[in-house]
């Protein structure tokens, strides 16, 4: 009885680190330009990926052309459209791409949008003004995470 | 590159850049008020380098028809409104010294060419149109400087960027002039902002291209200062590219600083070629 109450409280023990433990934007270990674990242990939402591909701090649809968000109006043609990402690259990759694009793709003019650091005159925002403290990431890992969850739905 | 993958990603971006759907520039050409003929494409000039391929465009060339239109004719040009009312002022009389810019200077037109050579160095120092016009206010008319892009100040720069109309842009980079150049030169390839965004990103790679609502011109100071329907005034080149620095999520520079002043003729130099167009309109 107790042999087993210890085994289960070193299972949970395992297991709660890998959930509640968020991978911050400095810890990020690409391998070949992916990143192989979730950076949040919790399953990326597309509906909620889907949104900020359009709006926000995502506005991926800026420079990339995204059939399946054809009602939103203006997309870009800076970058290639992203219609089949999700047969292209692995779910590792489009991680990858999305939390820092400049690992896959060196000097790409796709900004990183999980990263923190290394930046010329950072602002605060849009106002012009010197950003100040740390800065947030453009997306937090969830966002990551829903995007990437999203783009994997993206098949010919 | 990294892998394969990545390789094939970059040919089908090149495939995308040759394809027709992809709009460059339009082929309209720009002749004002039915007899003034402007150049707003010509070869790039040398020090580019290629570095746009071999032909520099006007702003003008990648806006809508409607927001072109009123270009064409001067009593369509929402900027001739403000262009007058500089007409005015030039005859006023202003500041402790009692006297108006006519005291001195037989008219506008005197300054033909003179927006054509600018911005250059005087004494050591680069000087801008804005310099010249707040120096002589505050050393001849004993006036208040005017605000950098205030309306009284980008309406006296627009009707003297007027008398060179149709001048080809030709602005000197050599001599005393070269380290201000270089400095500007390094800030158009600078990737300021937590977008990592240069210049050069937006307006050299991806002229032609659309940043959702925006078609990217190569953004040429040949028509400055523009009127922006948007804001529905006069719109100053400092302000311009504040505006373009902001949007990179970046610390930008200050109208009027120095480094704007660098950057100001290392723009202008892109442009080397092009009639000057002021005041341009925009959207
Ligand atoms: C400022 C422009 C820009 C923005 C904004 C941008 N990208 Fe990109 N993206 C690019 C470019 C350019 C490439 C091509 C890679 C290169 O430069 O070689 C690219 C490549 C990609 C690829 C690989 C495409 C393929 O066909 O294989 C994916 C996936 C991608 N981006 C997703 C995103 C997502 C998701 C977002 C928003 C969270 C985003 N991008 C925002 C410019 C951008
Ligand atoms: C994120 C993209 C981006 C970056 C980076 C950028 N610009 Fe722009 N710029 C634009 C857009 C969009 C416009 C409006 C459409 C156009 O004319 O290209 C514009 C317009 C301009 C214009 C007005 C052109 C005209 O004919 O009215 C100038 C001048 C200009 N930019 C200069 C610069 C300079 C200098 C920098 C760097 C300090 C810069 N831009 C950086 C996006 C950008």
């Amino acid at each position: 009885m107790k042999k087993m109450l210890v085994t289960a409280g070193l299972i949970t023990a395992f297991a709660l680190p890998l959930h509640a433990e968020m991978v911050a934007p400095t810890q990020v270990a690409f391998t070949d330009g992916a990143v192989e674990g979730s950076l949040t242990g919790t399953a990326g939402d597309p509906a909620a990926g889907r949104v900020i591909m359009n709006k926000g701090a995502g506005n991926c649809i800026a420079c990339h052309m995204v059939s399946d968000l054809e009602e939103f109006p203006f997309h870009g043609d800076v970058g290639p459209s992203l219609d089949g990402v999700g047969d292209r690259w692995t779910e590792a990759e489009l991680r990858g791409i999305v939390s820092n694009a400049k690992e896959m793709f060196p000097d790409t003019v796709m900004p990183s949008f999980y990263r923190t650091t290394d930046f010329v005159r950072p602002g605060n925002g849009f106002t012009g003004k010197a950003a100040e403290g740390e800065l947030d990431p453009l997306l937090t890992a969830q966002q990551v995470e829903d995007v990437v969850s999203y783009l994997l739905t993206l098949k010919e | 590159m990294k892998n394969i993958k990545a390789l094939s990603v970059t040919a089908s971006i090149m495939g995308l850049l040759a394809a027709p759907a992809v709009a460059g520039p339009d082929s309209d050409s720009l002749v004002i008020n039915g007899e003034l003929e402007m150049v707003t494409e010509t070869a790039a000039p040398e020090h580019l380098d290629g570095a746009v391929g071999d032909t520099i465009y006007s702003g003008w060339r990648f806006r809508t028809d409607e927001t072109q239109a009123l270009q064409l004719d001067d009593f369509d040009n929402p900027a001739m409104l403000t262009v007058d009312k500089a007409i005015d002022y030039f005859n006023t009389v202003d500041g402790s010294e009692g006297k108006s810019c006519a005291s001195c200077h037989e008219g506008p037109e005197e300054f033909a060419g003179l927006t054509a050579s600018l911005p250059r160095v005087e004494d050591g120092k680069l000087v801008v149109l804005e310099d010249i016009i707040n120096g002589h206010r505050a050393e001849v008319m004993g006036a208040e400087p005017w605000k950098w892009s205030g309306q009284d100040m980008q309406g006296m720069v627009a009707l003297i960027g007027l008398q060179s109309r149709g001048m080809p842009v030709d602005v000197k980079i050599d001599g005393d002039a070269a380290p201000f150049w270089e400095q500007g030169k390094e800030m158009y390839y600078t990737r300021y902002g937590q977008l990592e965004l240069s210049c050069a990103n937006c307006h050299e790679q991806n002229y032609g291209n659309m940043i959702r609502a925006d078609h990217l011109s190569q953004g040429q100071t040949n028509g400055f200062p523009v009127y922006r329907l948007k804001q529905a005034q006069l719109i100053s080149k400092h302000n311009r590219f504040r505006g373009c620095i902001r949007d990179t999520r970046a610390e930008t520079f200050a109208e009027g600083s120095d480094e704007f002043r660098a950057l100001e003729l290392y723009v202008a130099s892109r442009g080397n070629g092009l009639s000057i167009e002021t005041p341009a309109v925009r959207q």
